[in-house]
């Protein structure tokens, strides 16, 4: 996909998360907004993908939410690669919804392979996706997406232990380094020191991309994460983001991880995002 | 009256060993894991038979939940191993999250449950899991009787489609079950057919039951010995078509009386038929120290308290 189109479709994602959000005065934007750039190119110009959907995801990538919370990027994601109607998204954590409020398979979402939503569970589940592939001889990829945060939970070091020992090199782990969790910054909540350092001492091929919102930064981070596939060791991608990024008033401040934004708030998040491809 | 009796007396832990190694050669898309226990799962011969479709986790069950989920989108059929304890209360929300709330295929057995797994003490004894487990939606809850029985469901479960929790133990007990039986999940078992109380077992206390009925017999009491060793979904009708006759019931099982097979056997009786029923489980408490035997006494888990607990509701009827 061409860069200009990327960068529309990112913008139409960022108001998708905005009037999502808004709609039922609960969600989390801010980290949604920080890993629009990400998740569109991860869908539109890294992952190999097969049409339609099916649960064991034979012969393609597959990519594994592990920081559920910012589900309102990733159903915009789903539905614009085609998983299912965009309109979907105008249910988004109503009653009867398939977009639930964290993603699920119970509902039967095409585009969502495991729950999540209670932290640290999804590096754990990518390895025994991984670990199966392998065993199938398919030699397609396995890509992840964590909060940095949720490597404060203790399951993650379980599986990157395991991942580095049993050498699981048809995974790329993404760590959405926006140094921000609910309480305040990681810094302050819990000071987690060089990330970059844990992955490496836990013999991993770190890659960092230092403007994770930038879609040529992200492109060029994401190919050497696939050029590093396959050589033995796990890959870990430490993309430096934005939270709340596209929206003044919702970057710089880990106010905006789980609130949702006023009618006239919304209107000028929605103004600094003219629409591109249409709104649901 | 019917006559049980037995030859040898094997773990149930090894019948999982052995109809894992029999689903080895059947069936190609089950996979084992374990977290560093394999010879107290007897995971060996599987192991050694199919080493690719072996996963060493070490001691890290909540990633082995998670892989075990993973592994069953591209098809495979999971079977995770370690001690009852570390099967459910250590991973409990792994287990929620990743696998019963996600409807993955993967079948979590676990040996050393309750209370004899000996002198290890109550850090290694579970009384909580099946209560834990059957709360779980969509969770089937499996606690075997003998070597054959572990074996047979062990088979039984790989061409079931959903998670399983299936428990069994550490010690040998008296093998009497059919070799050749088919398991068929969720479908209750009538040992000895009698007419004056139900005893409904599970697990180790099924061959407890047994030799409480040859006792209850010699003094003139006829009971119906009922194998359940499916809690969920649980055959209720097997459960009122037996106090339907009987007119009282003794549960028994090797667990908390809360959240136990108890449990859900009364609320069956107290929506269709209320019926006198007496416990035999642990009294809201953790277990300790000691032989198998020395605490299945100490703690009324044995034949000797299930003829206490039938003349008990005998005599509420």
């Amino acid at each position: 996909m061409s860069n200009k189109k990327l960068h529309d479709l990112t913008t139409q994602v960022r108001r998708d998360i905005l009037r999502m959000v808004h709609k039922v005065n609960s969600g989390h934007p801010g980290g949604s907004l920080g890993c629009a750039e990400f998740l569109v190119v991860l869908y539109t110009n890294i992952m190999n993908r097969k049409e339609g959907f099916d649960m064991n995801g034979f012969d393609e990538d597959l990519f594994f939410l592990s920081n559920g919370h910012i589900s309102p990027v990733f159903y915009s994601v789903l539905a614009h690669s085609g998983y299912f109607p965009v309109e979907e998204l105008n249910t988004f954590r109503l009653l009867d919804s398939r977009l639930q409020g964290h993603p699920t398979t119970h509902e039967g979402l095409p585009g969502i392979r495991i729950a999540s939503g209670s932290l640290g569970q999804g590096l754990s589940v990518a390895l025994g996706a991984a670990e199966a592939k392998k065993l199938n001889n398919d030699n397609s990829l396995i890509y992840t997406l964590h909060g940095d945060g949720e490597l404060q939970e203790g399951q993650n070091w379980e599986a990157i232990m395991y991942a580095s020992a049993k050498n699981i090199d048809n995974l790329i782990a993404t760590i959405d380094l926006n140094g921000k969790q609910i309480d305040g910054a990681t810094d302050d909540v819990l000071p987690m020191g060089s990330i970059k350092g844990k992955f490496e001492a836990f013999d991993w091929t770190v890659i960092e991309v230092e403007n994770g919102n930038d879609i040529d930064s992200i492109i060029e981070g994401m190919a050497s994460a696939k050029a590093a596939a396959g050589k033995g060791k796990p890959v870990c991608v430490l993309l430096k983001t934005m939270m709340g990024n596209g929206v003044d008033f919702m970057m710089h401040t880990h106010a905006w991880h789980g609130k949702a934004p006023n009618d006239a708030q919304l209107e000028s998040a929605l103004n600094q995002n003219p629409e591109t491809l249409g709104d649901y | 009256m019917k006559t049980y009796t037995y030859t040898e007396k094997k773990d149930t832990r090894s019948g999982f060993g052995a109809g894992l190694a029999e689903l080895g050669r059947t069936n190609p898309n089950v996979v084992a894991l374990c977290a560093d226990l394999i010879g107290s799962l007897k995971m060996n011969q599987f192991i050694d038979e199919n080493p690719e479709r072996f996963f060493q986790i070490g001691i890290a069950e909540a990633n082995m939940m998670g892989i075990a989920a993973g592994l069953t989108i591209g098809g495979k059929i999971p079977f995770t191993g370690t001690f009852a304890n570390f099967s459910t209360g250590r991973v409990y929300d792994q287990i929620r999250q990743s696998i019963a709330y996600s409807n993955k295929n993967v079948k979590i057995c676990a040996s050393h449950a309750g209370l004899t797994l000996g002198e290890d003490g109550a850090t290694h004894q579970i009384l909580e899991d099946i209560g834990l487990m059957k709360m779980l939606p969509g969770m089937v809850v499996i606690n075997t009787c003998d070597y054959n029985q572990t074996k047979a469901a062990t088979i039984a479960i790989a061409d079931y489609d959903g998670p399983v929790y299936l428990r069994f133990g550490r010690p040998t007990v008296p093998v009497f079950m059919p070799e050749d039986q088919v398991f068929e999940i969720g479908k209750a078992i009538q040992l000895q057919e009698g007419s004056d109380v139900t005893i409904v077992a599970t697990g180790h206390l099924v061959w407890e039951a047994l030799e409480a009925a040859k006792v209850l017999h010699e003094k003139g009491i006829s009971a119906e010995v009922i194998n359940i060793h499916t809690i969920k979904p649980l055959d209720d009708k097997a459960i009122l078509d037996s106090v339907a006759k009987t007119g009282c019931i003794v549960t028994a099982e090797e667990h908390n009386f809360l959240g136990g097979l108890g449990e859900s056997v009364a609320r069956v009786l107290a929506l269709n038929n209320p019926t006198p029923q007496e416990f035999v489980a642990t009294n809201d408490t953790f277990g300790e120290s000691g032989t198998p035997a020395q605490l299945m006494d100490k703690y009324g888990l044995n034949s000797t308290a299930i003829i206490d607990k039938a003349l008990k509701v005998i005599a509420r009827k």
